[in-house]
Formats: C-alpha cells, sequence, structure tokens
C-alpha cells in the first residue's frame, strides 16, 4: 500500500534537523541501512537548507515536503516558494555557489545526486523552486 | 554549548557537535574565527568522535579553515572521523587539503576489509 507524509514548515535553520529526522522516520518500515538512512537525511538537509539560504535568504517562508512509498520507492518533493533559480545547469555543478561569503560549499546538489538514485530540479525566477528526489529500498536480494 | 574549542600548543582542537548542519555550523566558524586571531595557533584539529552527520555545511567550514591558516603554513586536522563522514570529505574533494591522525589511516584499512 502506498504512504504518504506531508509538511509545512517555516524556513528556519531549527527546522532543518527536523525535516531530516522526519525522513528518515518515514522511511524506517522498509527497514533501510544505515547507510541508506544517513543518504535520505543528507539529501533531505541539503534541500531543505538551499530554501532556507537560497529561496529566502534566511528571512523565513514557506517550504512543503512531501514524501511518498509505494512498493519500496522512496519519492520526496520539497518545494519553496521564494526567489528561484536562474540556471538550474550551472547552480548545480559541484562547487558552484552564490553565497561564498556565507562559506556555502556549493556541494549541495552534488550530495543530492550522489547519495539518491534519482534528482530533478524544478525551479521559475521569483516563483520557486521544486527538488524532486527518489530512491529505491530493497534492491538487494536479502531485501525486504 | 555542544561543540568544545582548546588551544593546546600551537593547534587548536575543536570537538564537533552530534550535527553539523548549516545551524550549528554558523556557531562553529564564529568561534573558530576568534580563536584563530590567537597568534599563537597555528594548525587547527576537527575532531568528529562525537559527530553522527555532517552535510555540505560542515564542509565550507573545514574549507574555510584551510583558507585561514594555509596562508601562514598552518594544517587542517581531520580525527576520529567515522566512514560515513571519510565519505562525505572524499566527495568534496577535500581529502588532499586536510590531515588525517594516524589511527584514521587504520580505520581507513579496517573498512576496506
Ligand atoms: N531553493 C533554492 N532557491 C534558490 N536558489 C537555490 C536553491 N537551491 C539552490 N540554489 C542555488 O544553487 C546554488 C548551488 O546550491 P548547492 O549545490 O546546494 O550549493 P550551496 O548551497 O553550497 O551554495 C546555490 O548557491 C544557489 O544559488
Ligand atoms: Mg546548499
Amino acid at each position: 500500500m502506498k504512504n504518504e507524509i506531508r509538511i509545512e514548515m517555516e524556513a528556519l535553520p531549527e527546522n532543518e534537523g527536523f525535516a531530516r529526522v522526519a525522513a528518515a522516520a518515514f522511511i524506517t518500515p522498509q527497514n533501510p541501512t544505515v547507510e541508506e538512512v544517513c543518504d535520505v537525511k543528507t539529501a533531505v538537509s541539503e534541500a531543505v537548507t538551499n530554501a532556507v539560504i537560497h529561496a529566502y535568504e534566511e528571512k523565513g517562508g514557506r517550504i512543503v515536503i512531501r514524501c511518498s512509498l509505494e512498493n519500496g520507492l522512496l519519492h520526496i518533493e520539497i518545494e519553496d516558494f521564494g526567489r528561484g533559480i536562474e540556471d538550474i545547469p550551472k547552480a548545480m555543478e559541484p562547487l558552484f555557489t552564490t553565497r561564498p561569503e556565507l562559506e556555502r560549499s556549493g556541494m549541495g546538489f552534488a550530495f543530492m545526486e550522489a547519495f539518491m538514485d534519482s534528482l530533478d530540479v524544478k525551479s521559475e525566477p521569483g516563483k520557486g523552486t521544486r527538488i524532486i528526489m527518489e530512491k529505491k529500498f530493497g534492491s538487494t536480494l536479502c531485501g525486504e | 554549548m555542544e561543540e568544545e574549542f582548546r588551544i593546546i600548543d600551537h593547534y587548536l582542537m575543536i570537538r564537533l557537535p552530534e550535527e553539523i548542519d548549516h545551524k550549528s555550523c554558523q556557531e562553529i566558524s564564529r568561534k573558530a574565527d576568534r580563536m584563530l586571531l590567537d597568534s599563537e595557533v597555528k594548525h587547527v584539529v576537527f575532531d568528529f568522535s562525537r559527530t553522527m552527520f555532517m552535510d555540505s555545511s560542515g564542509v565550507g567550514v573545514l574549507a574555510g579553515r584551510y583558507r585561514k591558516v594555509s596562508c601562514f603554513g598552518g594544517k587542517v586536522f581531520v580525527a576520529n572521523a567515522n566512514r560515513r563522514i571519510r565519505k562525505i570529505l572524499k566527495l568534496s574533494g577535500l581529502m588532499k587539503y586536510l590531515e588525517f591522525m594516524e589511527q584514521e589511516e587504520e580505520n581507513e584499512k579496517r573498512d576496506q576489509d
């Protein structure tokens, strides 16, 4: 059966930890490995942090997180309604950041890509950004 | 405060918190830079013994401290980083700028077995 959760939160640094713990709790019925839990937590942390810092420039705003699980496939969407991204391919390049003064490393998208099976970024300047990620669980033989 | 800062000889030792993310990083960088003003300090040691989670915010903290101390011939050391943290550091291309404490190399070998 398909399971689904939807979380709406204020874009504040203190909610970054909550978002990744919620995602980790959501996948526990899949009996994920420690590594898989870390992968999901990191990817969610990156996307939510980007909304806090880049979309809303740390002034707060609305973030919507949707997670669903069906047949071992985790689907996560993290959406903001902030400034949006002008050049998505450029933004996704490793080490690219528009906020070096905040010591951002430019590795956020690279980590989302490395730790999830798929990553899709939809964005419109002035409207917002939606990050769509998927990860398959139990693909190993001993799974399920 | 969760992380701890100590100066021993010319080393600034930073015991990092359990979770290194955007929220905890702001404080770590601010405190570290204040202590780096102390002319005695040449190197920085990041102790990950308590750390269970780190995202790309932590990469920025290490890279930023490296930029500061390397100008004066200082080094950035990493101690007690678990396998996950090392994976993050590797992915971010930071390995060549960091010195791993001796025990780390043993961990590395153990992980590969
Ligand atoms: N939700 C977002 N809204 C607006 N801009 C974004 C968003 N997410 C990412 N970006 C842009 O993409 C760049 C790269 O993001 P990322 O790879 O996470 O690196 P970093 O966060 O370290 O800058 C950011 O510097 C920013 O310009
Ligand atoms: Mg980021």
